[in-house]
């Protein structure tokens, strides 16, 4: 995955309404007004929402043009995912490091 | 080996990481702000660490580089505080994206059975420097796992 597509996904989930948007999706398709119906905000605001994260490809619409019920897409997220996993990697990595540093100096000390 | 815990939420500003280390609080305190060790572990694996300085003390200043084949790379920051064996607080800027700084609080606590839980938190200023710190993580991790699978092939032959 490209870095730009990934700033594009971690900007679409950079929002607290749109992460409540995508966990109500991985439960199944909604349409605008059913993901409206939690939030204390306007049909309108939570169009704008949905067209950020339609953009990041993180949810599709359907072709009804009444209804359009939204999906949620995946791919994008396992992007995001491998990318934060190969990150915890190397803090897991260097931490490791550290503790062989730690073991040696509790090692040397009860030897005096 | 011990899990390290690292906590990276979307859309927020921080990095946690959590870490139990089997020894004594100040042995871990110890081998976390001695320079002659930072060598050992604070870079990526794929990178030589060079200490350019390291003050430890409040008010004093450090400077780190990693270095590979390609060109080296420089990290800076001040100790705000330092008290032995709790807590480290200092600041991060990476010398090729000057003005974004991270703040850096490590805190050792003390545990019944002797050992000592490590949780290191950064907060970045936006939740852009926040990714960005993280994406440059993803190609260190990208090559770290190439270097492990070829230390993996050289066992094998």
């Amino acid at each position: 995955m490209a870095e730009d597509e990934l700033s594009v996904t971690f900007a679409a989930l950079a929002d607290p309404t749109r992460r409540a948007i995508l966990a109500r999706l991985a439960g199944g398709e909604a349409t605008v007004n059913e993901l409206a119906e939690p939030f204390e905000i306007s049909l309108q605001a939570v169009s704008r929402h949905l067209k950020v994260l339609e953009r990041a490809g993180l949810i599709s619409r359907g072709r009804d043009a009444q209804w359009r019920p939204c999906r949620l897409e995946t791919a994008p997220l396992e992007g995001a995912s491998d990318w934060i996993e190969r990150y915890k990697a190397v803090q897991r990595d260097r931490f490791d490091r550290l503790d062989q540093e730690i073991q040696r100096i509790k090692r040397t000390r009860k030897e005096h | 080996m011990a899990h390290t815990e690292v906590i990276v939420e979307p859309g927020r500003q921080d990095i946690v990481l959590r870490r139990v280390f089997d020894a004594p609080r100040d042995v871990v305190f110890k081998a976390f702000v001695d320079p002659s060790l930072t060598p050992q572990w604070w870079g990526p694996r794929q990178y030589e660490t060079i200490v350019d300085h390291a003050d430890v003390r409040q008010g004093g200043s450090w400077r780190f580089l990693n270095r590979d084949a390609d060109g080296e790379y420089a990290f800076h920051g001040v100790f705000h505080d330092i008290t032995a064996p709790e807590r480290v607080v200092q600041t991060f800027e990476f010398e090729g994206m000057p003005g974004h700084v991270a703040l850096e609080t490590a805190v050792f606590e003390e545990r019944p059975d002797g050992t000592t839980l490590y949780i290191g938190t950064s907060v970045f200023q936006s939740v852009e420097d926040r990714d960005g710190m993280a994406a440059s993580g993803m190609e260190d991790g990208l090559q770290d796992s190439h270097a492990r699978f070829d230390e993996l092939l050289a066992k094998l032959r």
